[in-house]
């Protein structure tokens, strides 16, 4: 049994933009290559060459469609609506009231008093998988070659790490991401680059009902100006030379050029 | 207490070297993490042009290609039937010299008998001189697969084209359009460039039947029905026209919208450009009347009217002629809507926005600058509209001129090579005649006379037997059935050799190019022609030569095998001879070099060409005294001059490495790129970097850089008189005259105004049912973590797309209900698959897709023959034939582009069949043997366990 730390003093996390994530998988693959041979055991793969590959990782993005209005298309004549995808990457949220942590029998799962990351102390980790129970967004696996739970862990070999460049300090995510979707940094200070961020952009919380405080937060589609726009249509009405035709048009046009 | 003490700061790695990726064709620069001479991760270059530091899903799993357990390790020789995979290893010795056994004689006979084509070659400037000296025609890569409708198109029209070639004004424009983009060219760019148009608030409008990826993320998404965007772009021309919203003073001063052509019909010269003397364009002065050489006009150029030539001729402007095309109400938003799926008020609105954000949110940008007339202009004016396109509009029996219509666009709209518009990336812009025409003509043991590939301007430049008819080719390229197949017809090459259409050959030899499974349309039919023996017991395609890296489909159908290195045990260069990396305001190129010595007996491929060459005594491959003129592949990068002082790399020349472009070989010039981290890079100086096509400081620099002898500015031709050439052809002109059956094709797709015509697969289905038979379209999508048929290989990349069910559109499914994990089949004209589906809404109602390259032949790749790629996944070629159906007159009709041969894959047509529940798909073939000495594969994978801690 572990209990939480109680506010911690940084609350080191992600924020993720799902205005610009194409779905594209490089942070999940960019997180397996560093975590696999990083923090504690190897990402596993099982049967990586067979019928039915599986393997562990800590980072995953989930894609499905939405569909607002169904009957859009009809309506509007053409053959498409306004149905679309969205791509959904999910990791641990680092929450401050992590409900991983306070279910675990042999005090492996922690989060730590000074940055708020949730961690798995792989050497008292029995694989019980109670924690991936208790979390509610399914961000824990268990490694099935080395049963212990594997979890993302904000690259915390990497944030900290004194060998490698200041400006590569940061998860191994965020350091690939070709959309600049992922942005990492302290959520408990207000002036924070990502605090700003999830103020200006109206950041939200995964599931808040679960009262789990997450950490990371997401940031929501920015207002896509699509079809709405019909002031253009007046445009185009105004700019119709069909009094004179298109060759007295052109004939004024070519004046002005001199 | 339960918290331990962890090392925050654990080594990372002893050293990291920096090469290039090689997970895609996208080139990006990659640090390269070693740790106990093991590789330790690989991410993003930061100083590198193309991906800045970013790294996508497959550049981060190529960990997993580079140990692959599908990795060759010696030369094989076939021992069993070919298809079956059973192979003998061979020593490199016996392997050089039984290739040199059969390519000697064929050399000294008849060159044309070897087929030398490569896959996704990034080496073409070596492997087509290896073709040029070698003296046979046949040679290309799978640009005829791929791309070439984009870069004739482009190249045709603006002299660059989109692709890799060319960028938008990504810190500029406000307004993006994507047509069909895929993920394996310019990928990390594309995702940089429209995160940053997201973020400041630049409107992005995807065009694509299916939303995935960027069109997921798009502001506006345009569902368009496949194989109709020339025609919305038609439309959208149409609109600019008709509001008179288009840029008169650009398209007077870079266009050849005032010059005058020909008007005499019946006549040889009939719509050809009216010239004087010295063979310059005429064009009528406004209000005079007086007709002079357009550089004696500049903009003072009348765009309407009609004119009488010195000779007494009439002759009226490109522009009149234009606008009398496109005001046609054939263009209408109205008239297109039905066929194209996009609502009339859409068309409009898009196009009223266009010129709105063009003409309206005009960028000035304060940078004084002097044209090739020499006028000097105090400012640059910037048309902050950009486009960019690709496979999507390519791969149609349309692609050529919807490429050309996009342009067009682009050309009205003043928004090529200007501030937030579209800009070229040297060595472009190039216009089409200051590329190499094609060299044919092949001669017992004589090297060709220039390139095999090439623009031919006229008829007078196509490959032609005496006859002026037979091809000269194997696949037809430049022949009356594809006579601007600038990148040839790979996906031909195999049919027509089987055929013996136009001759057989003797020795077929591919590099990386998988065509007995996803790289050829009609997979099936392509497996049978391999396999098919003449009476005399021989097969048809006597000798198959193949060099892969890997133990693709392609290994089992060749009889010797010359493994290949991954991409981190190699040396490469990315050269502006061929596919350069540069960027817009930079030129630049770069390398691959052995990070890694191979644990296995394999060898670049490049290197073995360069020994080929020499053992066959090739010119340029052996000095004066018949000894190899190269050691290997890094000897040529560093030594080898195309033109005095320009040779593969323009970087870091001449004796002491100070010289750019031009300047004598380096010999520690590869050491020099390592140190600079893989590339080389050179800016654009500022006042070159815009309108490079007409700009005397950007067209004196890029003669400085070696891209070019002598200024090479570019007209864009909105009118193309070589395609005019070969319509004149067709209509009887001219001493060289296509084949009857083909003169009509020619008239209507040869049009010198891009046209729309509907694609030819739906119009050919009379004999079988027609149209309403196939009511559907059916496509293939790229996933953005896998990359053709090499991912699947990759334990990482697989158990993100390891299956690829087809996406069914819901009203579809309503209609037929059908519910996700239902089996269907799949029926074209020319087969039947059977698959499994799945329901989508965010996708054209009248079109299927689903991922590219995802379904495998048992047993190859070293996957398990069970494995879901050889069960589930399955791939659309089956359904896909390389020719046209029978028309009933005995010929043979390509399924390709008639202007350049380009493959038209996405005109599939179908209908569909719910089907018997089933655990696999179909059709099914035998597995195919794992090549002698490949591993059994690991069960389990844990990598960098032991740095575990």
């Amino acid at each position: 049994m572990t209990s939480l730390p109680g506010p911690t003093p940084k609350k080191l996390g992600l924020v993720i933009d799902l205005d610009i994530c194409v779905g594209c998988h490089a942070c999940v693959v960019s997180c397996k290559e560093w975590n696999t041979g990083g923090y504690g055991a190897a990402l596993s793969d099982q049967d990586p060459y067979g019928a039915a590959p599986s393997g562990s990782w800590n980072n995953r993005v989930h894609s499905f469609e939405i569909e607002p209005d169904p009957a859009a298309s009809r309506r509007q004549g053409g053959a498409y609506g306004d149905a679309r995808i969205v791509h959904f990457p999910k990791s641990c949220l680092h929450c401050e009231d992590a409900p991983c942590v306070p279910v675990c029998p042999t005090g492996a799962s922690y989060k730590r008093a000074e940055d708020g990351i949730v961690l798995v102390n792989e050497d008292i980790c029995i694989g019980c998988g109670l924690c991936a129970w208790a979390c509610p967004y399914g961000a824990r696996e268990m490694d099935a070659a080395e049963g212990v739970m594997k979890k993302c862990t904000l690259c915390v070999d990497r944030i900290y790490n004194e060998n490698i460049p200041e400006v590569d300090r940061v998860p191994a995510c965020v350091r690939s991401c070709p959309t600049n979707a992922r942005h990492f940094g302290d959520l408990a200070d207000p002036d924070s680059e990502v605090s700003r961020m999830v103020a200006e952009r109206g950041g939200i919380d995964l599931m808040p009902e679960q009262e789990t405080k997450p950490v990371n937060k997401y940031l929501p589609p920015r207002p896509r100006r699509d079809r709405d726009d019909t002031s253009m249509l007046n445009l185009a009405a105004l700019a119709d030379p069909v009094p004179t035709g298109f060759l007295g048009w052109l004939d004024n046009a070519l004046e002005r050029l001199g | 207490m339960n918290k331990p003490a962890l090392n925050l700061s654990p080594p990372v790695s002893d050293r990291i070297e920096k090469t290039t990726c090689y997970m895609c064709a996208c080139r990006c620069g990659i640090d390269v993490h070693i740790r106990d001479g093991k590789l330790r991760y690989i991410e993003g270059n930061r100083d590198h042009p193309v991906n800045r530091g970013v790294l996508c899903a497959k550049g981060s799993a190529g960990i997993m290609q580079h140990l692959s357990p599908s990795r060759l390790r010696k030369p094989l020789l076939r021992v069993g039937e070919r298809g079956k995979g059973a192979f003998r290893e061979i020593e490199w010795e016996e392997a050089m010299a039984l290739a040199v056994s059969w390519l000697k004689p064929v050399r000294e006979s008849d060159p044309r008998k070897l087929a030398f084509f490569t896959g996704r070659d990034q080496s073409q400037a070596l492997t087509s001189w290896f073709a040029q000296q070698y003296g046979t025609p046949n040679f290309a890569a799978h640009g005829g697969f791929c791309s070439v409708n984009m870069a004739a198109g482009g190249i045709s029209t603006i002299g660059g084209a989109f692709w890799e070639f060319g960028a938008p004004d990504w810190e500029r424009t406000r307004l993006f359009m994507l047509f069909g983009v895929a993920e394996d060219h310019d990928s990390n760019p594309l995702k940089i460039g429209i995160s940053k148009l997201k973020a400041r608030g630049a409107k992005v409008i995807g065009v694509n039947p299916v939303r995935t990826g960027y069109n997921a993320i798009a502001d506006e998404w345009v569902g368009i029905t496949p194989g109709t965007d020339g025609l919305f772009i038609l439309a959208l021309v149409h609109e600019l026209l008709r509001t008179g919203r288009v840029d008169l003073d650009y398209l007077l001063r870079y266009s050849n919208a005032g010059w005058l052509l020909i008007d005499a019909p019946g006549t040889a010269e009939h719509g050809l450009i009216a010239r004087d003397r010295e063979g310059k364009p005429l064009v009528g002065l406004r209000g005079s009347g007086i007709i002079v050489s357009h550089d004696r006009a500049g903009r003072k150029a009348t765009l309407k009217g009609a004119y009488r030539l010195p000779d007494g001729r009439r002759a009226v402007p490109v522009f009149e002629r234009l606008v009398e095309t496109y005001l046609d109400p054939k263009y209408a938003p109205e008239a297109v809507a039905e066929e194209t799926g996009v609502p009339a008020t859409t068309i409009r609105r898009i196009a009223a926005e266009l010129a709105r954000v063009a003409f309206e949110e005009e960028i000035v940008l304060e940078r004084p600058w002097t044209d090739m007339k020499g006028e000097r202009h105090p400012r640059m004016i910037g048309r902050p509209v950009s486009f960019h396109a690709m496979r999507g509009i390519s791969a149609h029996s349309n692609g050529f001129q919807t490429c050309r219509a996009l342009h067009l666009l682009q050309v009205l709209l003043g928004s090529v090579d200007c501030p937030g518009g579209f800009r070229f990336e040297p060595p472009y812009p190039k216009p089409m005649a200051a590329h190499p025409r094609p060299h044919g003509d092949a001669r017992p043991g004589q090297p060709l006379a220039g390139p095999p590939l090439g623009f031919p301007l006229g008829p007078e430049d196509l490959l032609l037997e005496a006859d002026g008819v037979t091809p000269q080719r194997i696949d037809k390229a430049y022949s009356w059935e594809a006579p601007l197949a600038a990148h040839g017809l790979m996906h031909m090459v195999i049919s027509n050799a089987a055929a013996g259409d136009p001759y057989p050959v003797d020795v077929l030899f591919l590099y990386m190019a998988n065509m007995s499974w996803n790289s050829s349309m009609n997979s099936r039919g392509v497996m049978e022609m391999l396999e098919a023996k003449r009476e005399d017991g021989e097969y048809v395609i006597p000798k198959i030569i193949y060099s892969d890296a890997y133990a693709s489909e392609m290994v089992a159908y060749a009889d010797l095998v010359l493994p290949d290195t991954t991409y981190l045990e190699r040396h490469d260069c990315i050269s502006l001879l061929d596919r350069p990396i540069s960027e817009p305001d930079a030129i630049a190129d770069s390398i691959r070099w052995p990070v890694f010595e191979p644990d296995r007996d394999v060898r670049g491929f490049q290197s073995v060409l360069l020994d080929l060459g020499a053992r066959l005594g090739l010119p340029g491959f052996v000095d004066e005294n018949g000894a190899p003129a190269y050691r290997d592949y890094a000897d040529y990068i560093t030594r080898h001059e195309r033109r005095p002082g320009v040779g593969p790399l323009a970087g870091f020349r001449g004796a002491d490495g100070t010289k750019s472009g031009r300047g004598e070989p380096n010999p520690d010039q590869i050491r020099r790129y390592i140190e600079n981290g893989g590339f080389w890079m050179a800016h654009v100086p500022e006042e070159a970097q815009f309108f490079k096509h007409a700009n005397r400081a950007y067209q004196d620099w890029a003669v400085e850089m070696g891209v070019t002898d002598a200024p090479t500015p570019v007209t864009f031709e909105l009118y193309s008189e070589p395609l005019r050439r070969f319509q004149l052809a067709a209509e009887g002109h001219g001493e060289r005259q296509p084949p009857d059956h083909l003169r009509a094709s020619i008239r209507a797709a040869f049009t010198p105004l891009p046209c729309w015509y509907p694609p030819f697969e739906g119009e050919s289905l009379a004999e079988v049912g027609g149209k309403e038979a196939f009511p559907f379209h059916a496509i293939t999508q790229r996933p953005m973590a896998m990359y053709h048929s090499w991912g699947s290989q990759n334990a990482w990349l697989r158990q993100i797309h390891g299956t690829n069910p087809l996406y069914v559109p819901a009203p579809v499914c309503d209609e037929l209900g059908l519910e996700d994990g239902d089996w269907i089949w799949v029926i074209s004209h020319h087969g039947r698959i059977k698959v499994q589906m799945a329901r989508m809404a965010a996708v054209n109602s009248r079109t299927l897709w689903t991922w590219n390259a995802i379904g495998k032949r048992k047993g190859a790749w070293n996957l398990a023959p069970d494995a879901p790629e050889a069960t589930r996944g399955f791939l659309l070629n089956h359904l896909i034939h390389e020719l046209l159906p029978p028309k009933g007159d005995g010929l043979r009709w390509a399924n390709s582009d008639p202007v350049t041969g380009q493959a038209a894959w996405y005109d599939l047509r179908v209908r569909i069949e719910k089907a018997e529940a089933g655990d696999e798909a179909e059709p099914r073939f035998p597995p195919q043997e794992r090549p002698a000495g490949l591993p059994e594969p690991p069960r389990e994978i844990r990598y960098g366990q032991e740095w575990s801690e």
